[in-house]
Formats: structure tokens, C-alpha cells, sequence
């Protein structure tokens, strides 16, 4: 049988530097098929190909047996190829139906509605037409990306990182609704990096590495280990979890009330030895908390202690030069300086915690030293032997800027999303080192919207809802379902 | 087909290269545009950028003209690493001035040369507070510091112009406005005379080497171009934004402020409605022209110098208008900013798209 969607010998160059490589890949009608593969891989490359963003630079992309040009999105929404984004695109204000006739031509909200609701009952979306996006959790904004992209009449619709947002529940019942779909004929190309959901959700499996097609295999047939060796071309070492500290240790990080930005009312006690993990979806007060924790934010000084000591008000050098240590979820701009080599973003957060420039003169060799511990020791791989902080890949930013901070060995690590958006590879050293930093008597807390990353990592789960904290349960009780319905804003019962 | 692509880093051999390109190319159009006027260009050219350097009178000259110029070249610099786009460095050197020339009219009988002291203390702040202004508003209110000193440029031209029209007028002056005469102690020794080469000029390449080793080696420097940077990670870092935005305004205006009353003791001597020439702004092309590095606003000031100076000779010999300098001096922005461009992409030449 034809396939419904086959790109050729698929290249694109950017430069002298082939994102994609000689791609092959066929999906059949109906079909779910994952492509697999980190970050750089080459798999947002090869979807803007298929999706008519991008012009390959050679190969061929073939549509039911057909060579097909496609010379915009527009060309490819014709043949029916659909796109759901992995951020949203829909305008608060507006009910569901005004949002949807925006991004068809020519439509008005009255008349479409009612296909809108024909469309929600058919593939039993649970969409009412009539209701204001803002009231939408994300799970029912993405059902609305969806059904736009289905009154397009898809034949194949991309879903590209479509569970970054969603809660346990949400991505169960989004992968019932992309089996129905599939069921009906519609063929889903899955762009994802999370082994679990593709072995759960996909009938094949495009692999990519390094731009190049690495495998083709039927995920359900392969361990997670098996797709992730095929994903970095090698073996992961998988951290283990230590057994939780017989005795707990001193509390070395305490919120008391604390009340910042969105934050209301947030206790917690972190002690020494253990890693406390707080889950949430993304936007739930995730970053006024990481703010109120790094002195970026200030609020009253007995918030927060450290240590024993109210710093509710002290600055980030001050923390720091009490025993804390932080990592921000932004990488460049935040955590890093994007166009400053190594040594400097050493200095960024150690000039005064590590004696850096004493007097005010920088030590440039002790900063060098520094930035080549933290290169040797974590394994950052670069291009060239002076590297500016944005000319290293996402994993290899991620070891530096995480091993910079743990390398200090602080009694108190706070960090928000470790190894949000990296490859396997470095995955493993990340979580390794945290879980080591944990065994050595510091309090670490860890922020992630990665439900399996905190039971791999964490002794104790608490979850951010709109604002607020659920009491921190330990991980042997607990089950993702349950923390899910905590994501969800069920009370902690 | 011609395409700019990304460079994976930016380059260094282009950021020195950039500048030197721009100089050619700006010789380049002002010589197509000399050939449009008729002249002809060969001798026009080199009365443009040869003559200035061709003897000791006008050597001195171009080292007289640089001075401000490097004075406010090097501060600008430090301000617009720290992003904070200062461009009323001429309000401020005007109101160096005017505190200096009130220190200068208020001693009309002054003698020893430890008055430059003060005198030039007094030039250092008053362009610092006049660029606590826009600090202020800055960091308080959120306001758009190009805005704020661009127009406090006009406030303090036209203040000087009432005071040497009115308080301040020189009462022997003939109605001309202008002040007294500042006494014999309140003026920059010359080093060569009868050349204008006055001791003042050292000021430039010190103040300048110092706010380099400052911008290379100092943790402050650093404060300052991480925030300029990536003000989020500055933060993260522990520095402190609205702190470096003072930082960096106090001191490019108190060098704004040095510069006007070095200048106005070394050359002008008195109070006039028109000490500024144009350096607050032709520093901004020096501050660029050096790389946004401190040390490089010194020959970015000579050439710019010499591009005045060149006009002025060219006014003389050729008895071309004074606009032409100015025409050249606007397209030497112009192709640096254009060349800037290849600081990060690189050019290619392709059969098509």
C-alpha cells in the first residue's frame, strides 16, 4: 500500500551544516508515528519540511505516491497536512468559537459554531463553542488547537511536544483522543522526546540523530533504555536513587507564609540529605517561587531561611555566601551569559561566593581554573576550546551551568527544571550529580514540570496549584495519579 | 543572488577589520561625491585625510580637537556597553562648563595654577549632575534615558546663552554675549606654543586607559557589561541594574563635564553661547569607531578629529561648505553600523536562491 506521507533522501543545509541529512520516513494512513531524537536532532528541521516552512535543499517529499513542491504552509494545509504547535496561539479574551473563525478565512463566529460543535461531538472533543478561552484549563486550550486544525479536514496532523503543559490526566485522555483520530484515518506524526509517552501512544518510530535517520523500530518492542541508547547512540548510565537518609537531617531551607508574586502562603521545610521535589504545570508560580528563593525578588526576611538565618531580604550574593546555590530555568540570558566565554559565567555567580575578584580585580586564571573543573568534571563538550556560553548545545549549557553550582558544594541547592529540554546523555550526569549533592548532607529542592524526573530524583513531592503548595507526601505512597489530580487544583486531601 | 548568514561566533578579526572597512568605503563615497561637485578628487581627498597630519601646527590641532572628544568618546562607551544609551553627552559637557566657568568668574583674580583644581572638579560635577537627571528618572521612573539627556542638551544650551547674555555678561564685552575673560589661573598650560597644544590633552589617553583596565580587569567592569548584556542574569548574579545605570551616567557625564571645561580653558578661554561644536554628538561616533571599548575612543577621536580638521581645510583651500565634514562624518557612522553587520554574518555569493 502507498504510503500516505513519504519524504525521499530529505536534506536541508543550513549553511555547510545539514540539520537533516538524507531523511527516509513513511507513515501510512491512520498510522501514529513518533520521531524520536534530542535536542538538535533534527526533528523540528524535518516537520518545518513536511509542514512547508522550510525548503528542503534536496530529497523529495511525496504525498499518497505523488512528489509534491510545497512552497508554504498554505501549500501544505491544502493537501491536508495539519500542525498543532507546542505553545498555544489563542486569544483570553475570546470565546472559543471568535478564536477558532480567526484562523479560518472568511468565517464568522455565529456560523461556525455549529460545525464547531459537530466536529467537538464527532471526535468527542467536550468543547463548548460558547465558552471564553480564559476560563480553558491547557488541556482543553490544546483540544481547541486541535479541533482548529481539524476543520481543515487533516489527513495528517503533527503534534510537535504536544504534553510539556498537560497534567497526568490531560495527556491520557489527549492520547485516547490521537487513538481515536488515528482510528478514523487521520495519521499522527508525534514529535517528542519522552520515551514513556511514545511507547505508550505510537505504532512506529522514527529515530533521529545527529540530523541523521539513527532507526526505525516499533517502540512498543523496545525498552526505554533500548530507544534512548538508540536516540544518543550509546548506553545511558541511569542515576539510581539512593535509599532515603535513615535519619533526616537538619533543616537547612524553611519557608514560612511566604507570599510573593502569585505565591500564597507557602511553608516548607527542606533538610539536609534530601531532595524535595515540587511538581506543577508550567505557570503555576514556578518562577515567583524560584525568584523569592535566589533574592531576585525580595519579600519579608523571616520567609525564608537559610541555614537557620531570616533572608527573606538578603540579595543572591548574600545567600550565596551563606551556603546557597541556585540554577534558573533559562539557560541563556538568566543563567548564563549568552556571548561570554566560560570563565566569565563562572564569575557571574561566584565573584563574590568563591573570592573571585578580590578587591574588586578579577582573578582570571583562578576563573579559568574554575570553568575547566566544571568542564572536566561534568563532561561539557564543545566545539571549540574557548567557547561563548551560546555556542554550546542545551545538554552540554545545562551540565556547565548545573555543575558550576554544585561543584561549590552549597549546603542548599534550589533549581528549577534540571534537565528540561536535554538529551538523555546528559539527563544521566545531571541527576546523577544532584542525587550525590543530596547524599552529602545538602538540601536540595528541585522544580520540574517532569512528573517521572521527581520520582526518579526526589525523597518528597509537593505540588504548586495557582499559587499554593500541597503539603509534601513522601514518594514511596505516592502515585502519579495522584499527584495529578494535586496538579490539577484537587484539594489535598 | 548574495546572502547573509549567521556566523556560529561573532568575529574577532572582523570587529577590528569593520572600522578600517568603513574608513575606506566613507573615502571611497566622499570621493564620488567630490567628483559629482567637480573637484578634483585626488587633491580634495588629500586635503581631507592627508593634510591634517602633515605638519606640527596641524598635529597639534588634531591632538586640541581629539581630546573632548576622546574625554566623552571613552565614557559613552562605558554607558553604552552597560546598554544605557546616554546620547546628552554634550548638555553635560556644557554644563561642566558652566560650573567650571562659575568657579573661573568667581576668582577673577586667582594666580596660583592650584586652581585648576577645583576648576576642573567643578567641571566633573557639574556634567555628572546634570546626567543624574536622566539616572533619576531612569531608575525611579522607568524613564527612556535617550530621551531625557537628548533633551536636556537643549536646557543646557540655552542656560549657558542666558547666562553669558545676562548674569554673566562681560560688562566690557561690547554687548557681544560672552563672559569675562577667566584669570590667567584658570587656564591649561600650553606645552608648545605658540601651538595650542595645551596640557589638557593628557587627560584623554589616561582617562581612557583607566576606564579600559577598569572595562577588562575589575569586577565592576564585569557588573557593567553582564548587565548591559543580559540584565536578567546580572541580577541573578547579584549585581545591581539601576546601581550600574547611575555608574555608568555619573561617569560618562562627568567626563562630558571634564571635557567642556578643559576645553573651554584650554581654547576658548571665556564663556560663550557656542563652546560645544558638536562633540556630545560626534563622541557617539567615537564611542562606536572604538569599539564600544574605552581605550579605542582615542584613535577613534583622531580620526574623527582629523575629519573635522579636514573639512575645515577643505573649506579654506577648496571653498567647500562646512557641511560637506559633516556629510562625511554621517556616512562614516553609516558604513561602520553597515560593516558592524558582518561582525556576525558572513556574506556568500550563490547561483540562486
Amino acid at each position: 500500500m502507498t504510503p500516505l506521507l513519504e519524504t525521499v533522501g530529505l536534506t536541508r543545509y543550513f549553511g555547510s551544516f545539514a540539520a537533516c541529512r538524507k531523511i527516509d520516513l513513511a507513515v501510512r494512513a491512520g498510522e501514529r508515528h513518533a520521531i524520536l531524537g534530542e535536542n538538535g536532532a533534527g526533528k523540528s528541521t524535518l516537520v518545518k519540511m513536511i509542514y512547508g516552512a522550510l525548503t528542503p535543499s534536496a530529497g523529495e517529499i511525496r504525498w499518497r505516491g505523488r512528489t509534491v513542491s510545497l512552497d508554504g504552509p498554505g501549500a501544505a494545509r491544502a493537501l491536508g497536512v495539519g500542525m498543532v504547535h507546542q505553545t498555544f496561539s489563542l486569544f483570553d479574551a475570546l470565546t472559543v468559537a471568535e478564536n477558532v473563525a480567526l484562523a479560518l478565512p472568511g468565517a464568522m463566529p455565529r456560523g461556525i459554531a455549529g460545525r464547531i460543535a459537530g466536529i467537538a461531538r464527532t471526535h468527542r472533543l467536550g468543547i463548548d463553542p460558547d465558552r471564553p478561552v480564559h476560563d480553558l484549563s491547557a488541556g482543553e486550550r490544546q483540544r481547541v488547537e486541535i479541533l482548529r486544525c481539524l476543520l481543515q479536514k487533516p489527513r495528517l496532523m503533527i503534534m510537535d511536544e504536544p504534553t510539556s503543559v498537560l497534567t497526568p490526566q490531560e495527556t491520557r485522555s489527549l492520547f485516547d483522543m490521537l487513538e481515536r483520530l488515528s482510528s478514523e484515518g487521520i495519521a499522527i506524526l508525534y514529535i517528542s522526546h519522552r520515551l514513556a509517552e511514545v511507547r505508550a501512544l505510537c505504532e512506529s518510530a522514527t529515530i533521529l540523530r545527529g540530523g541523521e535517520c539513527a532507526a526505525t523500530c516499533d517502540p512498543r518492542e523496545e525498552t526505554a533504555d533500548g530507544l534512548a541508547a538508540m536516540m544518543i547512540g550509546r548506553a545511558v548510565n541511569k542515576p539510581t536513587r539512593r535509599a532515603r537518609p535513615a535519619e533526616p537531617g537538619p533543616v537547612r531551607l524553611r519557608l514560612n507564609g511566604l507570599t510573593s508574586g502569585r505565591l500564597k502562603n507557602i511553608d516548607l521545610d527542606v533538610r539536609g540529605g534530601e531532595i524535595l521535589g515540587i511538581a506543577g504545570i508550567a505557570g503555576e508560580g514556578q518562577s515567583a517561587l524560584m525568584a523569592a528563593l535566589t533574592g531576585e525578588e525580595t519579600v519579608a526576611p523571616d520567609m525564608i531561611e537559610i541555614e537557620g538565618r531570616a533572608m527573606g531580604r538578603a540579595s543572591p550574593t548574600e545567600r550565596r555566601l551563606a551556603g546557597a546555590a541556585f540554577v534558573p530555568e533559562e539557560r541563556l540570558g538568566h543563567a548564563a551569559v549568552t556571548e561570554m566565554a566560560l570563565p566569565q559565567n563562572i564569575l557571574l555567580s561566584h565573584h563574590r561566593a568563591e573570592r573571585l575578584a578580590p578587591g574588586g580585580w578579577i582573578d582570571a586564571r583562578k576563573a579559568r581554573n574554575w570553568a575547566d573543573r566544571v568542564r572536566g568534571d561534568f563532561d561539557v563538550r564543545s566545539g571549540s576550546a574557548r567557547p561563548v556560553a551560546g555556542a554550546l548545545s542545551g545538554g552540554n549549557l545545562q551540565k556547565f551551568v548545573v555543575g558550576r553550582e554544585i561543584l561549590r558544594n552549597p549546603r542548599v541547592l534550589a533549581v528549577s527544571q534540571p534537565t528540561g529540554g536535554i538529551d538523555p546523555g546528559a539527563t544521566a550526569v545531571i541527576r546523577g550529580a544532584l542525587i550525590r549533592l543530596a547524599e552529602r548532607g545538602a538540601a536540595v529542592l528541585a522544580i520540574s514540570q517532569d512528573l517521572e524526573e521527581l520520582f526518579v530524583l526526589a525523597s518528597r513531592i509537593a505540588v504548586l496549584h495557582a499559587g499554593r503548595l500541597s503539603a509534601p507526601e513522601p514518594v514511596e505512597g505516592l502515585t502519579a495519579e495522584r499527584v495529578g489530580l494535586l496538579m490539577a487544583g484537587a484539594r489535598a486531601a | 543572488m548574495i546572502a547573509l548568514q549567521k556566523r556560529p561566533a561573532p568575529s574577532a578579526p572582523m570587529t577590528l577589520a569593520s572600522p578600517a572597512l568603513a574608513l575606506a568605503l566613507t573615502a571611497a563615497a566622499g570621493a564620488a561625491i567630490l567628483a559629482a561637485m567637480g573637484m578634483e578628487v585626488g587633491t580634495a581627498l588629500w586635503i581631507y585625510f592627508v593634510s591634517p597630519f602633515a605638519d606640527g601646527y596641524s598635529r597639534s590641532e588634531l591632538a586640541v580637537k581629539a581630546v573632548p572628544l576622546a574625554l566623552i568618546g571613552a565614557g559613552l562607551a562605558v554607558s553604552f556597553r552597560a546598554n544605557v544609551w546616554n546620547i546628552g553627552a554634550a548638555g553635560q559637557y556644557t554644563l561642566g562648563a558652566v560650573v567650571a566657568g562659575w568657579v573661573a568668574l568667581s576668582f577673577p583674580s586667582a594666580e596660583s595654577g592650584f586652581w585648576l583644581i577645583p576648576y576642573l572638579a567643578a567641571g566633573v560635577l557639574g556634567g555628572a549632575a546634570w546626567a543624574a537627571v536622566p539616572a533619576f528618572l531612569r531608575t525611579r521612573f522607568g524613564a527612556n534615558e535617550i530621551l531625557v539627556s537628548l533633551m536636556l542638551t537643549y536646557v543646557a544650551a540655552l542656560l549657558l546663552d542666558w547666562l553669558v547674555r545676562g548674569p554673566w555678561r562681560d560688562p566690557a564685552g561690547f554687548g557681544f554675549p560672552q563672559s569675562p575673560d577667566f584669570a590667567q589661573a584658570f587656564l591649561m598650560p600650553l606645552l608648545a606654543p605658540p601651538d595650542r597644544l595645551h596640557a589638557g590633552v593628557l587627560a584623554a589617553p589616561v582617562a581612557a586607559g583607566l576606564l579600559a583596565v577598569m572595562m577588562g580587569r575589575t569586577i565592576k567592569g564585569f557588573e557593567i557589561a553582564v548587565i548591559g548584556a543580559a540584565p536578567r542574569a546580572g541580577i541573578f548574579g547579584g549585581f545591581n541594574q539601576p546601581g550600574v545605570t547611575w555608574f555608568v551616567l555619573l561617569l560618562s557625564g562627568g567626563l562630558a563635564g571634564l571635557a567642556g571645561a578643559i576645553e573651554v580653558s584650554a581654547t576658548v578661554r571665556q564663556l560663550q553661547p557656542d563652546i560645544a561644536a558638536g562633540y556630545g554628538f560626534t563622541a557617539i561616533i567615537v564611542a562606536f569607531l572604538g569599539r564600544l571599548n574605552p581605550a579605542g575612543a582615542v584613535p577613534g577621536a583622531l580620526v574623527l578629529a582629523a575629519s573635522h580638521i579636514g573639512g575645515e581645510n577643505a573649506q579654506i583651500l577648496l571653498k567647500l561648505p562646512k557641511n560637506v565634514s559633516f556629510v562625511f562624518q554621517g556616512l562614516l557612522l553609516f558604513f561602520l553600523l553597515v560593516c558592524d553587520t558582518l561582525i556576525r554574518y558572513r556574506v556568500r555569493f550563490s547561483g540562486r536562491a
